[in-house]
């Protein structure tokens, strides 16, 4: 059996690199990929601590196929806000998305 | 005695009737109302006097005076004890002050008629006419200090209505809102003493706190002392203070002469006979309380009285303005009402300042009324207050010249007139009571001797003035109260008061002591003469004097600076040194705090809004490491 | 249903008439309608209390309790007594004579209005803490509104100054509130309730000051006063009329029913500390009166005054001066709203409120002069109208007292009387009386009949206080039983 940890360095090194992809990228839909990592890494972990600690539960399964379907609909969500953006302002880089600010 | 209620009630119906029906009632008919009604409440009063003195109403079995309470109402109650009532109290001093309130009121009222013809505010004028003698009647025969306060309150307002009557001219204003402020000011110390008083004897009652030589206040009020006077003392004075206000004493006195901007009946009626004589009256009716409480207030009282009435002498001998001449000169007759009372003892012939006192009130009210009304109808002829516009008037207005000589004749003390019976208590009750007092009390009755005749030679002899010249005589209308108060002032001296009138309500027998009357004739004579041999004919005489007197003279013109003082306080230290800053301090200081707590507020947020940038990226940042210190100080700490 | 719950039910049902439209006609008979409704039960509830009151013992009558919240055991408790059925009385008059002083305001602002209305009612008839404090936001609000946006001068400045401070004040209030209800042990909102309960000494000293202060804010308590006179300048008439007639009461009231009622012991350790406060108020307020021009600033300044005699008095904790402050309440109340009819008449017509441009108004509008005089006269204390009554009362009221201290505070704020004359005819002698100043005021009308009808209205209601105090006395001093056996609890 592969050993916990090994799940564990994968999902952290997604998460840093969606983190990453977060903060540095300056595509909108970029982003949103790099939420996806973070939230996919997220569900690794649950599904992993689920498996390796309470094996006779599963709460952790059933949390990550919501996380999927939630990561779905907000994609979706994501998308359509992005196209609203990109007809108003006619580009989706978002260091000129800066009208909501005080 | 229930009756007496309605000399009240008369008036006040008539105050509503006016007020609110005047414009629709035309000039003519709300003064023939008016006038009724006066005449029926001294009807009323006359009645009271009968049945009170002379029908046995109020004799008691041992002969003495007693107190008769014709009508008491609660009006409000305060505390357990303390309540205000609304009545009427009927003992001789206020069966006195009914007939001469309501006999100076109609006389007035009559009078009015022809002085007041073609008046813009007829109907207004005769419903503060009413006003007053409702208030000024309510005053008198108050059951309780409370009630004389709220009357007295009153009076002040019909006092500051009828000043200010010609309220367009400036100085009518200026007048009347000073008498307000002057007597509120002396007011508020009324209401300190009727406070104090009523703490410590827990009633408002006159009945309660006079009975028995005062005992009630006497016993309450030992022992407590406050900045080394007793709460006697303070109250007393404090109320004295009150009535040094009404009654334009020393240095409260500044309002009066100005008070002369309203119309001449009214100076004569509330400026002359009745209100500023509520003063006097407020001390007579708390006598025993003085005389046992708080003797030393009544020597204050004495010298305070002889001090106002030397210095209003002298400031009305050098005043050109016939109306303040005699404001001046009821200044110091009311100061010497005062003195008689601050020398008064009780019981018997020790009781005779009081009684002075109470007789100079009544002999004075017509005298000085008639003064007044006399000089109203000069004016009426001239149009003009100023002596240089009179002069030989006595061809043109015969009947106002011997009425005013009556006057002035009484006012000086010449035997058989009024005002010399009264005076010559006055003075002997000094001349027992106090030497010095006695002595001021002479040289004043000389004084008043001289300015009077100085006035009444300017405007009746002398060379005619331009405007003289086309005076006439005053209308039937005006001529029979003038008449009438003459009659009264050759009279009333003949009254032997104090069969009626004592400290503690029993008849005692007072003859004329000739050893001071003749000295007081002598002097009136004196000044009598000196006024005719200056003013008699035209001459260069007084203007060489008042050359010779240089800076005295210029000082008493200007009424010895007391008004320019109190000018000064209250314009300079009050209103620049005090209000001014204030105002300025409240909208700076206090309300500059709470702005300044609002604009810090506005200038953090404007210093850190800058976070809030719009750059999603940014927020994240800041998430991310607000949460790795969170979990940081969570760990390590 | 309940009277009491009427007073909130009727401007409720006005408002949402306003809504079916703006038709200036129509909208002029709602709101009479209604306000004239408001005023005839507020006469019916005076009568009914009266006779229920010789019946029952009760503290509080025609009590009515709904629960609202069962999970914190909140109520929608009303009742009244004797001084609430006085300050309803007050405020459904004022709020009947405003409109008429408002007669030419359009739909939205009598929307707002009846808001107001909905708020001063229904705090005056809770006895329930969050009743009463949700009514007194609800209160607070349309005034930012009303001041806002009909106002004039800096409007906007003086409406936020206002809302901010008075909010300022109900945030301490809501403190307050949340202490008593958590530290008094019954768990409960219901006023008499938590007094039954007590509250422990400790807390008391510091929750006392809090309420007290939370209420004094917009009782004008000194140095929390600033908020008055630029918003009663700011103010339109009626909202002045309105908000130095009865808002400012809801301070006075709050003082009474919450801080006093509820902390007796605090209050009664407590007191000269406020004492002082209040008395500086009282001269102070007056002082700075005498230096203004502007006639709604004299008034604010004097509102100040006034207003501080009224938290004064409070705090003498005697029956005759606590008496003595529901009269100045009354008295204020009236006297104030008159002045602020009378100076929206004239400033309506001068458009000037400064009283250097003007003189000789008598001459001109002598209707709206004469009540001005009037109102003058019931503010400077004269005897006839209510202002000497409420005054007498609390000076002799609170010179019982067996202190020094308050005695001699008592003298300080007596001193009152003379200012106020000083200011008072200051004023009417600058612009009533002398000669006409600015030709054009020549061409000016008198006040029109429904700026009439609200000024005879105020001086009828002045007058018979004035004239016919044991009424209404006695209606307030039996209803302090309660509050006197608290404070016997010592």
């Amino acid at each position: 059996m592969i050993p916990m940890e090994h799940y564990l360095i994968v999902s952290s090194i997604m998460f840093f690199v969606g983190l990453y992809g977060f903060l540095s990228r300056k595509n909108l839909l970029a982003i949103l990929i790099s939420i996806e990592l973070i939230l996919n890494s997220v569900e690794i972990n649950f599904s992993v601590f689920n498996r390796y600690l309470f094996p006779e539960h599963m709460e952790g399964m059933f949390f990550s196929l919501f996380g999927i379907a939630i990561s779905a609909a907000e994609t979706a969500v994501a998308i359509a806000i992005i196209i609203n953006v990109y007809r108003v302002t006619q580009e989706i880089d978002v260091r000129h998305i800066d009208k909501m600010k005080y | 005695m229930e009756f007496t209620i309605y000399i009240i009630l008369v008036p006040m119906l008539l105050f509503f009737v006016l007020a609110l029906g005047g414009r629709w009632l035309g000039p003519r008919t709300a003064g023939i109302i008016g006038t009724a009604g006066m005449g029926a409440a001294a009807l009323l009063s006359y009645i009271a006097v009968y049945k009170y003195f002379f029908a046995g109403a109020g004799i008691g079995p041992d002969g003495n005076y007693l107190t008769v309470t014709g009508f008491n109402a609660q009006w409000l109650r305060l505390t357990d004890s303390l309540h205000i009532d609304m009545g009427v109290l009927l003992d001789p001093i206020s069966v006195m002050m009914l007939a001469v309130v309501t006999t100076v009121s109609l006389m007035v009222h009559i009078y009015s008629f022809g002085y007041m013809k073609g008046e813009r505010g007829f109907q207004r004028y005769y419903a503060f006419l009413s006003l007053f003698s409702f208030s000024m009647l309510g005053l008198v025969v108050a059951t309780n200090i409370f009630q004389m306060y709220i009357f007295w309150e009153l009076v002040g307002a019909s006092s500051y209505l009828l000043i200010g009557f010609y309220y367009t001219r400036p100085a009518a204003v200026a007048a009347s809102k000073k008498a307000f402020i002057v007597t509120r000011f002396a007011d508020f110390g009324f209401l300190i003493g009727i406070l104090i008083l009523s703490y410590c004897t827990k009633t408002f009652d006159f009945g309660a706190i006079t009975a028995d030589n005062a005992s009630l206040a006497v016993r309450t009020m030992e022992g407590s002392s406050f900045l080394g006077l007793s709460s006697a003392t303070w109250a007393m004075l404090l109320i004295f203070m009150g009535g040094a206000g009404k009654s334009a004493m020393f240095p409260l006195h500044i309002w009066l002469p100005d008070a002369m901007e309203g119309p001449t009946p009214v100076s004569a009626l509330i400026h002359a006979a009745t209100m500023v004589v509520a003063g006097v009256y407020l001390v007579a009716r708390m006598f025993p309380v003085y005389l046992f409480a708080a003797p030393q207030v009544l020597t204050v009282i004495g010298y305070v009285g002889a001090f106002t009435a030397l210095f209003a002498a002298i400031i009305a001998m050098v005043q050109t303005d016939i109306k303040r001449v005699l404001a001046f000169s009821t200044i110091s007759q009311i100061a010497y009402m005062m003195v008689a009372l601050g020398v008064s003892g009780m019981g018997g012939h020790a009781g005779e300042g009081y009684t002075a006192s109470m007789f100079h009130l009544f002999t004075h009210a017509f005298f000085k009324a008639l003064l007044f009304l006399g000089a109203g109808a000069v004016i009426h002829a001239v149009h003009s207050n100023e002596m240089e516009h009179m002069g030989g008037l006595r061809k043109r207005m015969p009947v106002t010249h011997i009425t005013f000589l009556v006057a002035c004749l009484a006012i000086a003390g010449i035997p058989p007139l009024s005002g010399f019976f009264s005076k010559d208590e006055i003075l002997s009750a000094a001349m027992e009571g106090d030497k010095v007092l006695f002595a001021v009390l002479w040289i004043v009755a000389g004084i008043t001797a001289f300015y009077m005749f100085r006035l009444y030679f300017r405007i009746f002899w002398g060379r005619e003035s331009e405007t003289a010249r086309h005076a006439h005589e005053a209308p039937a209308v005006m001529l029979v109260p003038l008449a009438v108060l003459a009659l009264l002032t050759c009279v009333t001296g003949f009254i032997p008061f104090s069969r009626f009138i004592s400290p503690d309500n029993a008849p005692y027998a007072l003859g004329i002591n000739w050893g001071v009357a003749g000295a007081s004739i002598a002097i009136g004579i004196a000044g009598i003469a000196l006024a005719a041999w200056l003013y008699m004919r035209d001459s260069e005489r007084p203007q060489r004097i008042a050359a010779r007197m240089g800076g005295f003279y210029k000082a008493a013109k200007r009424r010895l600076y007391i008004d320019d003082a109190w000018a000064f306080l209250t314009k300079n230290i009050i209103f620049r040194r005090i209000c001014a800053p204030i105002a300025w301090f409240d909208r700076h200081v206090i309300d500059g705090t709470w702005c300044g707590i609002a604009n810090v507020t506005q200038r953090t947020s404007e210093a850190i809004k800058g976070i809030q940038n719009g750059r999603v990226q940014a927020y994240a940042l800041l998430f991310i490491i607000s949460v790795l210190l969170i979990t940081i100080i969570t760990l390590f700490i | 249903m309940n009277i009491l719950s009427l007073f909130v039910v009727i401007p409720l049902l006005v408002m949402l008439l306003l809504f079916v439209s703006s038709d200036r006609r129509y909208v002029r008979t709602v709101v009479t309608t209604g306000f004239s409704a408001v005023l005839l039960l507020a006469g019916a509830l005076v009568v009914m209390f009266l006779r229920e009151r010789s019946v029952s013992d009760e503290a509080m009558l025609f009590v009515k309790d709904t629960v609202w919240y069962p999970a914190l055991n909140i109520h929608y408790t009303v009742g009244v007594d004797g001084i609430s059925v006085a300050m309803i009385a007050l405020s459904a008059v004022i709020a009947f004579t405003g409109i008429f002083s408002s007669w030419n305001m359009e739909r939205n602002y009598f929307l707002w209005y009846s808001m107001l209305a909905i708020g001063v009612f229904g705090f005056f008839i809770s006895i329930d803490m969050f009743a009463m404090f949700m009514f007194y936001e609800i209160a607070l609000i349309p005034m930012f509104l009303l001041i806002g946006v009909w106002g004039t001068g800096p409007k906007e400045f003086a409406a936020m100054k206002l809302t901010l401070m008075l909010m300022a004040g109900s945030a301490f209030l809501l403190t307050g509130i949340l202490a008593i209800y958590f530290t008094s042990g019954a768990t409960t909102m219901n006023i008499l309730e938590i007094a039954r309960n007590g509250i422990p000494l400790g807390k008391q000293y510091w929750i006392f000051p809090i309420t007290f202060v939370g209420f004094g804010v917009l009782g004008a308590l000194f140095p929390f006063h600033t908020w008055s006179p630029d918003g009663h300048a700011s103010a339109p008439t009626a909202v002045s009329m309105l908000h130095a007639g009865v808002l400012m009461k809801l301070g006075g009231y709050g003082c009474f029913r919450v801080a006093i009622f509820l902390m007796p012991q605090a209050a009664e350790e407590l007191s000269w500390i406020f004492l002082i406060l209040t008395g500086i108020s009282v001269v102070y307020g007056a002082l700075g009166a005498i230096a203004q021009t502007d006639l709604k600033y004299i008034n604010a300044y004097s509102s100040v005054s006034h207003c501080g005699l009224v938290l004064f008095a409070i705090l003498m904790l005697n029956r005759t001066a606590m008496t003595g402050a529901v009269l100045q309440m009354l008295s204020h109340g009236l006297m104030t709203a008159l002045f602020f009819s009378l100076i929206g008449v004239i400033y309506g017509r001068t458009h000037t409120r400064d009283i250097r441009e003007m003189g000789g108004l008598m001459k001109v509008m002598p209707f709206a002069a004469v009540c001005y005089v009037i109102a003058g006269f019931a503010s400077l204390g004269l005897p006839g109208l209510s202002g000497f009554v409420a005054e007498t009362t609390i000076f002799v009221g609170s010179f019982q007292h067996a202190d020094l201290l308050r005695r001699i505070l008592t003298i300080a704020a007596a001193s009152s009387i003379v200012i106020t004359a000083v200011y008072i005819l200051r004023a009417v002698g600058k612009f009533l009386y002398g000669p006409v100043q600015n030709p054009a005021h020549l061409q000016l009308t008198d006040a029109a009949w429904y700026e009439k009808l609200s000024a005879v209205a105020l001086i009828i209601c002045i007058a018979t206080i004035g004239l016919w105090p044991s009424g209404v006395s006695t209606l307030i001093s039996d209803s302090l039983a309660p509050i006197l056996e608290q404070l016997n609890l010592l």
